[in-house]
């Protein structure tokens, strides 16, 4: 009942770290199952995405220009990605590992060669914070003793709290790519990913494309990165250690479990961002049981191994042919 | 229109795995020329049209098409004036695309993509028309995943998206080869309905010696990187399997193999 009760009071928490973690799945969903490259620039551009929104914060610029500059600085790793991807031959992998280390002196170099930098929500005005995860009680509470005059406070009181800001936020970026993958670029950029040789045959730049698509993911994922910083209050070095493996684990948790269902694709980005919220509660349960926190990363590396395992060992299984 | 000129191409110069497969080949369409093409395997055929389409570029020699140097354009510049269909099915098509999404990528072929929405509900009306000349009952199946269609239904689709957006030049490269006999002929006659529609200079490789009699106004036959028979007019309406074979071996190529390569396909 113990285990229970402090499970439960932990969720709020894992909610919203799986919401604004999930817009970072979102864009790792974008090169991955979209274009159809694995790209790690995402480690490196998610710590960009938090740096400069942080310094910029810092700087008392306005929260809402520090993140469109974070996903600015987010799309131009990708933008390096693409070029070094497409213009110098770079298989996309190592492209990614590439930009993703540099970044690394790039990312110490915004933050002045500190290792982490604070941003205080008592200081700055943040769009996120840890803190009012839970304040749905003082909401409760002051909706049961509601007045005239209290109704500005109340809506002060649902925007404060994170997970309904990540997941507004989540769901006006998941119209917004819908909408772009249904013009006639987005199109272009989908057939890119799913038969490279059909898209130059029918006059598509696929390198441009390529560029475009990784830009794209990674200025989402440096925004994920700025809310990330803002949640926990300060942006650090490290912060983006490991963010592709909890990309990929959203994007296949919500494979598994709505692949079926979902067949639109502004489902299926929402499904992501459900992949994202269900790894941190699953996380949360586990941290519950009683691991430690250091073998984390080894439980989410196995079992995404697992999950992209899958697909290979069924396609190992004799098929039934099919009528030509 | 066409005019390719002294073209080379070796793959893996300098290996042990060099192989020069366009030996200065020459080459002139004319328009409304509807050319098949034959030849064993490995003479250079697809090579050939792969030159033309830009998935490749002549180590020497010149391509020109309608007067318009194209032989360094790269793929997707020149993908405007050509429509293409492949041996094989998957390889002309998003398979995770539908039907309609794969249809209004071909309708933009050569045009700017931009931020307009990617299929009108005039262009749906328009493949609802053309889809039902397939006559495959792909009308009503707009939304479908491509992927989820039989090899033949793709090719077909693949067709009428080479064409969709009227094309100078028509590459076919075995586009029949990898489907059984009744889907083969039934494509196949597509094929011919749409060339002779929009009157199509056409290139057509084919592995059946009938088909490349019966088929077009003109053959040639490809060995060892270059051309070694061209047969045009009322000469090719009555040439026979025979003929050519005949023709084919005075004309000093292929040795004992590669016509049995020929008559095993015939
Ligand atoms: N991409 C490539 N790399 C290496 N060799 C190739 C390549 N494409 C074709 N070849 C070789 O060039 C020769 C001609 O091939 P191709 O044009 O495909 O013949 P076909 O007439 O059967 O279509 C063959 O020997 C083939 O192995
Ligand atoms: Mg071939």
């Amino acid at each position: 009942m113990a285990f229970l009760t402090s499970f439960l009071n932990a969720c709020p928490g894992a909610i919203g770290q799986g919401l604004i973690w999930g817009i970072m799945a979102i864009g790792v969903y974008v090169t991955f199952r979209i274009l159809d490259v694995a790209d790690l620039t995402v480690d490196g551009s998610l710590a960009t995405g938090g740096v400069v929104c942080v310094m910029l914060l810092r700087a008392n610029c306005n929260v809402w220009l520090a993140m469109l500059i974070a996903f600015i600085a987010g799309a131009l790793a990708g933008l390096v990605t693409g070029l070094l991807h497409t213009k110098m031959g770079i298989p996309a992998i190592l492209a990614g590992i590439l930009t993703q280390l540099s970044l690394y002196s790039v990312n110490l170099w915004i933050m002045g060669f500190k290792a982490n930098q604070p941003v205080s929500v008592d200081k700055y005005n943040l769009l996120v914070s840890q803190r009012y995860v839970r304040n749905f009680k003082d909401l409760s509470e002051t909706l049961a003793g509601m007045e005239g005059g209290k109704f500005k406070y109340v809506v002060g009181l649902i925007f404060q709290n994170p997970i309904i800001v990540s997941l507004l936020f989540t769901v006006i970026l998941i119209a917004a790519l819908y909408c772009f993958f249904g013009t006639e670029k987005g199109c272009s950029l989908r057939a890119t990913g799913c038969n490279e040789g059909m898209a130059k045959a029918q006059g598509i730049n696929t390198d441009n494309n390529k560029i475009l698509g990784l830009a794209i993911s990674n200025g989402i994922v440096a925004v994920s990165g700025a809310f990330i910083a803002q949640y926990q209050g300060s942006s650090d070095i490290n912060m983006g250690r490991g963010a592709i493996v909890i990309g990929l684990a959203a994007v296949i948790i919500s494979e598994v479990v709505f692949g079926k269902i979902f067949r639109n694709l502004g489902l299926k980005l929402f499904a992501v961002s459900i992949g994202a919220v269900i790894y941190y509660i699953v996380i949360q349960f586990v941290l519950q049981l009683g691991l430690r926190t250091d073998f984390l990363k080894l439980l989410s590396a196995a079992v995404v191994a697992l999950f992209l395992g899958i697909p290979y060992w069924k396609g190992k299984l004799p098929k039934r042919k099919k009528a030509v | 229109m066409l005019e390719i000129k002294n073209v080379y191409k070796t793959f893996n110069a300098g290996t042990v795995n060099e192989k020069l497969a366009l030996r200065d080949l020459n080459l002139t369409l004319n328009d409304g020329d509807f050319v098949t093409v034959i030849g064993g395997n490995g003479a250079g055929k697809s090579t050939m049209l792969n030159i033309i389409s830009g998935k490749y570029i002549p180590d020497s020699g010149v391509v020109t098409l309608d007067g318009l140097n194209i032989t360094k354009m790269p793929e997707h510049k020149r993908a405007k004036y050509l429509g293409r269909v492949f041996q094989d099915p998957m390889m002309g098509t998003a398979a995770n695309m539908w039907i309609e999404e794969n249809l209004a990528l071909a309708l933009r072929r050569g045009a700017r993509r931009g931020l307009k929405w990617g299929i009108s509900n005039r262009e749906r009306a328009l493949f609802k028309k053309e889809l039902a000349k397939l006559d495959l009952g792909l009308e009503n199946r707009l939304s479908t995943k491509v992927g989820l269609l039989s090899g033949g239904q793709r090719q077909a689709v693949t067709l009428l998206m080479a064409t969709l957006q009227k094309p100078k030049l028509l590459l076919l490269d075995e586009h029949t080869a990898a489907l059984d006999p009744k889907t083969a002929a039934k494509v196949l006659q597509l094929s011919q309905e749409i060339v002779e529609e929009h009157g199509l200079t056409t290139l057509m490789i084919t592995h059946n010696m009938k088909d490349a009699i019966a088929y077009g106004n003109r053959l040639i036959m490809m060995d060892d990187g270059h051309i070694v028979l061209d047969i045009a007019g009322e000469e090719k309406k009555n040439l026979t399997v025979k003929d050519l074979l005949d023709r084919f071996s005075s004309a000093g190529g292929g040795d004992a193999e590669s016509n049995d390569a020929l008559l095993l396909s015939k």
